[in-house]
């Protein structure tokens, strides 16, 4: 007796991303280190991004690359290229946030000396 | 000719300037705050000739990189964009001139950077308010979020946590607006705003799309501060540079309110937020939540930047319970409430601003006496502080009207009390501030000297312009009401009806 997994075969990824997804609010949620929340945050971020990236997935498409002019052929045997366009801009944001996240956290441990959210909240009178 | 590029030139000129910013101020430092205002006027100039030309020859359409649209990126101008974009530019311009007048020490960097991230601030909001494309919009939100994280944290201290505790809720926020459009689009294919109101009657039966609506009302709901989702803004507001939170109070949350409009009625349509699904109702709950929640946390504040940023929770909350509602009244309302809103907490925000700079602190027991003080300052917080509670002909009054019309006529009697009571929460925790600024000081605080006049110390002429201008702009708004909303707000609020 063996388990039919099929039906798993195309959504598996969107489980995994949706899972991802609780795990970087779990995490947001339920740590009081600004460190583990700044992790929590790109777990997230990152589980947005698979989700697009696995739309674009086709079965038995090829890469979207066109050796010379004229010689596409239908659609369908295409992976869509735009999420991952897309995705590619929304990866420069977060590295941008991240930027900005750590650079705040920087500043607030010389100045404070801790990443947990209890002791900075005494220590800021 | 520059009538085609409008759309595009509104996010050009701020963006440039602002890019240009620190070349400029490597000549001279002084001159970076003059461009900054400079740059400011114009694109406050472009969009109200935006307005112009709307009202004239209908929406204008832009295909970014002339590549067409849907395939390309879509900038447009219809009357409810042109208006938030004239409401936006006209008052952060104010704003800029504000902050260059105050001089902050926070924002002075030898480089400019203070002033070249408030005018990538204002390009942001631009774009968010001109673009047609949902994944663009998303780009603009985080820019604007990005120049706010920086803008805020520049203050230091309790301000750096303020602004951390922003980066993760508003990151939070955009990830769950992206993933809304995600949902949309693997549904449709398509991320134009117009072809997927085309595309998004076939899909409608998807139960994806209520999930994907929610993750974007909750992400944007996020960014406009409304109760339960504000936990960032008190902070914020409190302990940002006041130069900052004079550019953010007015505009940053409305800009967030317009997209909610925009795609609520532009790409799904009123049918969808009124009959298709309980998202109206949710909506106009969560608004009237959100109006009495921030009315009472601010009966609760002693310090006159906490209490405007709570106010700023319950205003916002008119907006929502507005659009909520979705009917012509309560859409007008709601949109002429960006107006109005903006000029009365630009100019509260203001004064606090100068209040702190002068009086030593925004607590409400450091305001005694600011009337015989500041007195061109306090005239103008009278003002605000009217339209505010909504007495006529300040322009607080008329936005509530029509929400209020909106809500009676649909038969919504409980949010037509819900506005009465938001209304009554303002008189109360308005007139709390207005009592201590009349206030003579304790006489414990005068250490003997307390029959002497003092001087009096309003603040300087470059502080006060732009605070006179939102004070007559708050009164304009209330007088010319009428024509602001039967000239272009019917217009926009017909946007997605049938």
């Amino acid at each position: 007796m063996s388990l039919d997994l099929s039906v798993l075969a195309g959504e598996a990824v969107y489980l995994v991303a949706f899972g991802l997804l609780a795990l970087g609010i779990f995490a947001l949620i339920a740590h009081g280190n600004l460190m583990k929340k700044v992790i929590g945050l790109t777990i997230f971020q990152t589980a947005v991004i698979l989700f697009f990236v696995a739309t674009s997935a086709k079965w038995q498409a090829t890469l979207p690359i066109v050796p010379e002019a004229g010689a596409a052929g239908p659609a369908a045997g295409y992976m869509n290229p735009l999420p991952h366009a897309l995705m590619l801009t929304a990866i420069v944001v977060m590295v941008a946030t991240l930027g900005v996240a750590l650079a705040l956290l920087v500043r607030l441990h010389r100045r404070y000396g801790s990443f947990e959210e209890d002791d900075l909240l005494d220590r800021v009178e | 000719m520059i009538r085609h590029h409008l759309p595009a030139l509104l996010v050009v000129v701020p963006l440039g300037t602002g890019l240009a910013l620190p070349l400029l101020a490597t000549l001279s430092s002084r001159l970076a705050w003059p461009a900054t205002v400079a740059a400011g006027a114009v694109t406050a100039a472009l969009a109200v000739a935006g307005v112009f030309q709307v009202l004239a020859g209908g929406p204008v359409h832009y295909a970014v990189g002339g590549w067409p649209p849907p395939w390309g990126i879509e900038l447009v101008l219809d009357p409810l964009s042109a208006f938030v974009a004239a409401v936006v530019a006209a008052v952060s311009t104010c704003s800029l001139a504000y902050a260059g007048g105050l001089d902050d020490p926070a924002l002075r960097g030898r480089l400019g950077g203070g002033p070249a991230l408030c005018l990538l601030l204002l390009a942001a909001m631009m774009g968010i308010v001109v673009t047609g494309d949902l994944f663009n919009l998303f780009v603009f939100l985080e820019v604007a979020a990005l120049a706010t994280y920086a803008l805020i944290g520049a203050g230091g201290g309790r301000a750096l946590l303020a602004s951390f505790r922003y980066v993760i809720l508003g990151s939070l926020g955009a990830s769950f607006y992206l993933l809304g459009v995600g949902l949309l689009y693997a549904l449709t294919g398509t991320l134009n705003m117009a072809d997927l109101a085309a595309r998004l009657p076939a899909a409608e039966a998807s139960r994806l799309v209520p999930v994907a609506v929610g993750l974007i009302v909750m992400g944007l709901g996020i960014k406009m501060g409304v109760a339960p989702l504000h936990g960032w803004l008190p902070d914020a507001y409190t302990y940002a540079p006041p130069a900052v939170v004079a550019l953010l109070a007015p505009v940053a949350t409305k800009v967030a309110a317009y997209a909610l409009a925009r795609i609520l009625f532009s790409v799904l349509g009123v049918s969808f937020v009124l009959d298709a699904s309980v998202l109206g109702g949710a909506l106009a709950w969560l608004g009237a939540g959100s109006i009495l929640v921030g009315g009472i946390m601010a009966l609760r504040q002693d310090d006159l930047r906490r209490l405007l940023a709570y106010s700023s929770v319950s205003q916002m909350g008119y907006i929502v319970l507005g659009i909520g509602l979705a009917t012509a009244n309560s859409l007008a309302g709601a949109y002429l409430h960006i107006l109005n809103h903006a000029l009365m907490k630009g100019c509260l925000f203001f004064v606090a601003g100068a209040a702190a700079l002068r009086l030593g602190g925004t607590a409400l027991a450091d305001l005694r006496r600011m009337h015989r003080l500041m007195p061109v300052t306090t005239a103008c917080l009278v003002v605000a502080a009217l339209s505010m509670v909504g007495i006529p002909p300040a322009g607080g009054f008329f936005s509530k009207w029509y929400l209020l019309l909106g809500a009676v006529e649909s038969g919504h009697w409980v949010f037509a009390g819900v506005i009465l009571a938001g209304g009554l929460l303002a008189v109360v925790y308005m007139f709390r501030v207005l009592e201590h600024v009349c206030l003579e000081p304790r006489a414990a605080d005068d250490h003997g000297g307390g029959h002497a006049r003092v001087g009096r110390k309003d603040a300087s002429p470059a502080v006060l312009l732009p605070l006179v201008v939102l004070a007559v702009g708050i009164v304009a708004a209330g007088i010319f009401n009428a024509s602001i909303v039967n000239g272009l707000l019917r217009l926009a609020a017909s946007v997605g009806v049938g």
